[in-house]
């Protein structure tokens, strides 16, 4: 089938069950999107598909064909990190940083909607992340910051 | 996950050709539910039918006998429908706690219908307006009053060679509100402990409830009506009193278990609190 | 909240530079255990048991065996049958026979979850297909879940050849009582006789996961020279190349560990699961294989902490004097012994000085994972008791909660109730910032919002913290960066704080500094990361390696100018002639020199330090209450901690704010849900309740710096202690909104709303 990876348009042959995580990990070697739970509730795996956050482990491979994926590998505009990525190193917005690359991209997407949102959009957005390292706090600085609206620590 | 073949049919006639295969034949909207039930053993299919590109499963519209919502349509498009906004608000009150965004954004109402969860969110809402399942197969299509269209957990009536295509819910009247509300442990990510959703439409001129909708979810093997509840509320006046003593007769509606999410008591009593809460929410909607 | 906390002492410590790992951890490049590629590398898949306690009858691999593109199925009798011998990981300990039974079922399961075989594919799909064609014949067996079931007579027997001890003497015939042990000190029947008010209560805790994101992985080889290499997440390489060796019965030094980013521990990434079994997939069939874990089996196979059954029972005089306490600490272990009940009896009593004390713990197996540390292990539980104790003591009296603690507070020579005498540590100093802090001094509105009920508590918690070995090793580049090789594994930044501890010695920026975690091959024997030592303990390495480089550079300088070493001073980064000021070399110019002066310096030390130095925490929590629907909000949360000294301030608050949102996870809905037959059934994150963004206040972080004598930096562990009182503080302040006390973990809505009806 053909898939469209950060910009990139491949074709893989692969089997209709897998879900996109395993095609991105496995196939492609796209190893930034983590799997932790494999059933939509912790939010690690997510990536943007038509720039939307999507949970990777949950999407069938097949339903993300022809449609334009990015992973965390993809976020970067060549040289440049992406604000939410330079935000979330300044604030340190993660200890073991397993779930980070699902947080940045929800948050990069959140940030594409609404460019200004207010914490309690940002918490809202970010609300079916995990991150068990309690980071919570320094993630919503972070992101508040990659809008503009928050200074430095 | 175990083995199955996928299709992504672009028209209706298409999909009821390969809803009418031999074998267990899935629909996949968001997949947000099913390919985690068939990675888990829960579910299985010999194949697996993306209905998203179908026209008619991605209907939005309101019409002049109701609001029209295809089974595929995501739960964010449809709680930022204007007439859901500002009508069918407990619809948009439930269609705004399933799951994350994330999920929203791909999570189908027809496939929250369909999962037939006991515990799902949209259901009360959409049982609360009296609304009408239309289904379709190869033998053409009928209507199915959403109140019976629950079989068991996970079970809908649903026949071999049958899909769902859209959910019609009559046109809102003067003087009517509807809300949705559960209980969860945490803020986010949690299933209904339980779910309450309430239609209430007043006679202006002496507050008495002309008509009500009570639905429950969490409380039985299907979302349920509260149909004692209705009883006691339609045709008196809408005041304190009253509601207290319908989300008193909701209770009779519910046959909790006990499970990881909350003992069966413990449920209950949530059935009584958030009764009366969202016939409080319709009240003041109303009143508005 | 930004604190500052060095006081213009130190050049690097107390600063917040950029952590060295961080752009690879916001671009996806970070390689985690289970991103590792191979060369025809197979992929396994464990077979579990679905039964919480079942003989073992027969298994049949046949048809597994015979599935195309199946390499090998393995069962117990592979194994090789490991020794019967007990060893310290640093934080716990295990028995090796135990160990290997853990990873690979023998004769019976002892948990739902429990391994009975592995498999080894061409690719996972198949690995999984073959798994369930393996067909295993159980007689399932009664379980027994908690503490006080297990230990009555007639009790299901979990393990038949556990040797029981009862204060030091074996037990007779079969039991689930590993061990009783007591700490006794003073006349307790005495002091409690000298009390005006004693107050003894009970209570029962639900067992928790630590619930680190990232699955347990592991993938190796098995070479034709019988050598084994294991890549995996973990918290320790050495630990792990010690229970890997055990359990395959080779020489350590077969078998090398290369330490992959670690996605979260708290502990539970001390012990082995998957690496033997990998490692023997890997010897049948003669090629690489990796073994990744699912979420359940994260939940219902690996390291939890421990349910509990507890009683506490302090006395007082009318002015506050606390006379006497004793407590009796039971805690379930899991299938195998080695609860952290010796740990929680160190911590109980040791936020006060109590002249009469007795402390009585007992390690009970039952039909649930082995557990395994989680963050101060056994403290939490131990504070949740004797902490809501002292707070009714405190209501009684009328006293000020945080009077009554600095009133009663252990100092510098008090004596822990478990012997040891401590030495310089910040209890008191730590309570009179909370006193001052802008929360405690705010009052709280009692009423909440559409009919919530709101209250305050506050509670307190110590941990004494371990050093243990650490060995770090610094060589200096020309261009005088320094490459900074350790053996912690870094789970949460420490290597920054590292760095920085060299980067101080060295007189450079932190910058300047790359560290680098070494396989169990590349830098010497290393302790766990874990026990709140990393920082502590090798940064006092990374001091003294530091220290080796500044001592080389002073000789290469003295050689370059031809006169004596002691004429070389070493101050601000520069190294100079004492007698000749125009002789004087940054570090960075005379690494430049060092190609001429005898080539590279590499500095090293090796490092057992004693003085860990205990820690305290002080916490005040504001919780709001539906009392409709007993769900609780925590709407205001302070932590109050003595670091010692605060290295990169922006970590230790990390490791302060990441504690309490464990403990409010623990304290209001984590629990292990069991059905009737034992085995968990809330082994997702659906319904393992783990905080979420929405679920927690902005944790406010009060840091308070009494610097450790026994650390050159004066560095205390911080990682741990702050989740010690967190449970307790929201029972407080559960009490002070309803005047009910729960003593049964989780608190949650449900259990919240019976109390208010059982109170009406």
């Amino acid at each position: 089938m053909h898939l469209k990876v950060n910009d990139e348009s491949l074709e893989v042959a692969v089997d209709a069950e897998r879900t996109l995580l395993s095609v991105l990990r496995h196939e492609l070697g796209l190893m930034g999107t983590k799997y932790g739970c494999g059933e939509g509730n912790c939010g690690a795996c997510t990536v943007l598909i038509d720039g939307e956050a999507t949970r990777s482990c949950i999407t069938p491979v097949t339903s993300a064909g022809g449609r334009e994926i990015t992973t965390i590998e993809g976020l970067a505009n060549g040289d440049e990190l992406h604000p939410v990525q330079e935000a979330f190193v300044e604030h340190t917005a993660f200890q073991c940083a397993y779930c980070t690359s699902g947080f940045i991209m929800s948050s990069a997407a959140l940030l594409d909607r609404n460019p200004s949102p207010s914490d309690a959009q940002i918490q809202s957005a970010l609300s079916g992340h995990i991150c068990r390292c309690g980071a919570y706090g320094r993630i919503l600085k972070a992101v508040k910051s990659a809008s503009g609206e928050g200074g430095a620590e | 996950m175990p083995e199955f073949d996928f299709a992504q049919p672009t028209s209706l006639n298409d999909a009821l050709d390969l809803f009418a295969a031999d074998g267990e034949v899935r629909a996949l909207v968001g997949g947000t539910d099913i390919v985690d039930q068939l990675k888990t053993g829960r579910r299985n299919a010999d194949m697996v039918v993306d209905v998203k590109r179908i026209p008619e499963l991605q209907r939005l519209e309101l019409t002049d006998d109701g609001l029209h919502i295809g089974a595929a349509r995501n739960l964010t498009d449809i709680a930022e429908f204007p007439p859901v906004v500002s009508d069918y608000r407990g619809l948009a009150d439930s269609s705004l706690l399933i799951g994350s965004w994330q999920i929203q954004n791909r999570a189908g109402l027809g496939g929250n219908v369909c999962n037939a969860a006991p515990s799902g969110d949209t259901i009360p809402a959409l049982l609360s307006h009296d609304t009408v399942a239309v289904v379709a197969s190869k033998s053409g299509t009928r209507e199915i009053a959403l109140s019976d269209f629950f079989a068991g957990p996970g079970q809908t009536v649903l026949q071999k060679g049958e899909i769902l295509v859209e959910l019609v819910l009559p046109l809102m009247q003067e003087n009517s509100a509807s809300s949705y509300l559960r209980f969860i442990p945490r803020n986010e990510m949690d299933i209904a402990v339980v779910g309450a959703g309430s239609f209430v439409q007043l006679n202006p001129s002496n507050n008495t409830v002309l008509k009500a909708r009570i639905a429950l979810a969490s409380v039985a093997p299907t979302p349920v009506r509260a149909r004692a509840a209705e009883e006691v509320l339609e045709g008196n006046a809408l005041t304190d009193d009253l509601i207290e003593m319908a989300a008193v007769a909701a209770v009779e509606s519910a046959t909790p278990i006990t499970d990881v999410r909350g003992s069966a008591e413990y449920r209950r009593e949530l059935v009584k609190v958030l009764t009366r809460r969202t016939l409080g929410i319709c009240r003041d909607r109303i009143n508005g | 909240m930004t604190t500052e906390t060095t006081k213009g002492k130190y050049n690097v410590i107390g600063t917040r530079p950029i952590r060295h790992d961080g752009y690879d951890k916001v671009t996806g490049r970070a390689i985690y255990g289970a991103d590792i590629k191979l060369p025809a590398l197979l992929q396994g898949a464990v077979l579990r048991s679905p039964h919480a306690h079942a003989r073992i009858k027969s298994i049949d691999t046949s048809a597994a065996k015979a599935l195309p593109g199946v390499s090998a199925v393995i069962t117990s009798a592979d194994f090789p049958g490991a020794h019967d011998t007990l060893i310290d990981l640093g934080e716990g300990a295990i028995n090796f026979r135990y160990a290997s039974n853990n990873v690979m079922a023998g004769d019976k399961v002892l948990y739902k979850g429990h391994p009975v075989a592995a498999v080894a594919a061409l690719d996972k799909n198949t690995a999984l297909e073959a798994a369930a064609l393996i067909k295993v014949d159980y007689e399932v067996l009664k379980p027994v879940s908690t503490v006080m079931e297990a230990l009555k007579p007639g009790a299901p027997i979990v393990l038949e050849d556990l040797e029981g001890q009862d204060l030091g003497e074996k037990i007779d015939g079969q039991t689930n009582q590993a061990n009783h042990i007591r700490h006794e000190f003073g006349d307790v029947e005495k002091g409690f006789a000298e009390a005006d008010i004693v107050i003894e209560h009970e209570f029962d805790t639900a067992m928790v996961h630590q619930g680190y994101i990232e699955p347990h992985n592991a993938t190796a080889t098995w070479d034709e020279e019988g050598r084994v290499t294991i890549w995996t997440s973990t918290q320790g390489s050495f630990p792990t190349r010690r229970q890997t060796a055990g359990i395959l019965r080779l020489p350590d030094s077969s078998v090398k560990v290369i330490p992959l980013e670690i996605g979260g521990g708290f502990g539970g990434k001390i012990p082995s699961y998957l690496e033997p079994v990998a490692a023997i997939l890997s010897r049948e069939t003669g090629r690489p294989v990796k073994l990744l874990m699912e979420r359940t089996s994260v939940f219902e196979s690996t390291g939890p902490t421990p349910g509990t059954w507890m009683s506490a029972k302090v006395g007082v005089k009318n002015d506050g004097t606390i006379t006497a306490a004793t407590a009796d600490l039971r805690f379930d272990a899991g299938a195998y012994p080695g609860s952290p009940v010796g740990a929680g009896m160190m911590c109980v009593f040791s936020c006060y000085d109590i002249p009469n004390t007795r402390i009585d713990g007992y390690d009970v197996v039952v039909n649930k994972p082995k557990t395994a540390a989680y963050r101060a292990p056994g403290a939490t539980q131990a504070a949740y008791a004797m902490e809501t104790v002292v707070d009714e003591i405190c209501q009684k009296l009328g006293m000020d909660p945080l009077e009554f603690r600095i009133k009663n507070a252990a100092k510098e020579g008090t004596r822990r109730a478990d012997g040891p005498i401590h030495p310089i540590i910040g209890a008191v100093e730590t309570h009179e910032a909370a006193k001052a802090s802008d929360h405690w001094n705010t009052p709280l509105e009692k009423n909440g919002s559409d009919g919530k009920l709101r209250g305050r508590g506050v509670a307190s918690g110590y941990w004494f913290n371990i050093g243990l070995k650490s060995a770090v090793t610094i060589s200096v580049n020309e261009d005088g960066t320094v490459a900074l090789t350790e053996g912690s594994t870094d789970i949460g930044g420490s290597r920054a704080s590292i760095a920085m501890m060299a980067a101080e010695v060295l007189g450079i920026p932190a910058e300047e500094v790359r560290p680098h975690v070494a396989d169990s091959e590349g830098i010497g024997y290393t302790d766990v990361t874990g026990g709140s030592r990393t920082t502590y303990a090798t940064g006092y390495a990374a001091h003294d390696a530091a220290q080796d480089v500044v001592v080389q550079l002073r000789e290469r300088a003295a050689k370059l100018w031809d006169v004596e070493v002691d004429e070389i001073e070493f101050a601000n980064g520069s190294y100079q002639s004492k007698s000749d000021p125009e002789l004087r070399l940054s570090h960075k110019e005379l690494a430049s020199k060092l190609g001429s002066t005898g080539g590279p310096v590499i500095g090293s030390a090796s490092v057992d330090p004693e003085g860990a130095g205990g820690a305290y925490s002080t916490q005040i929590c504001d919780i709001e209450i539906d009392p409709e629907t007993g769900k609780t909000d925590v709407i205001r949360y302070t932590i109050v901690q003595d670091v010692g000294t605060a290295i990169h301030p922006s970590y230790v608050e990390g490791q302060m704010q990441g504690a309490v949102a464990q403990c409010i996870g623990w304290a209001l809905n984590e629990e292990y849900f069991l059905n009737d037959d034992g085995a968990m059934v809330n082994s997702s994150f659906l319904d393992y309740r783990m905080p979420t963004s929405l679920d927690l206040p902005e944790i406010e972080t009060i840091i308070v710096e009494v610097p450790n004598p026994g650390h050159p930096f004066g560095v205390r562990g911080v990682g741990e202690v702050p989740i010690v009182p967190g449970v307790a503080t929201v029972a407080n302040a559960i009490h002070d909104a309803l005047g009910i006390r729960l003593r049964t973990t989780p608190m949650n809505a449900g259990s919240i709303l019976a109390a208010l009806k059982a109170k009406k």
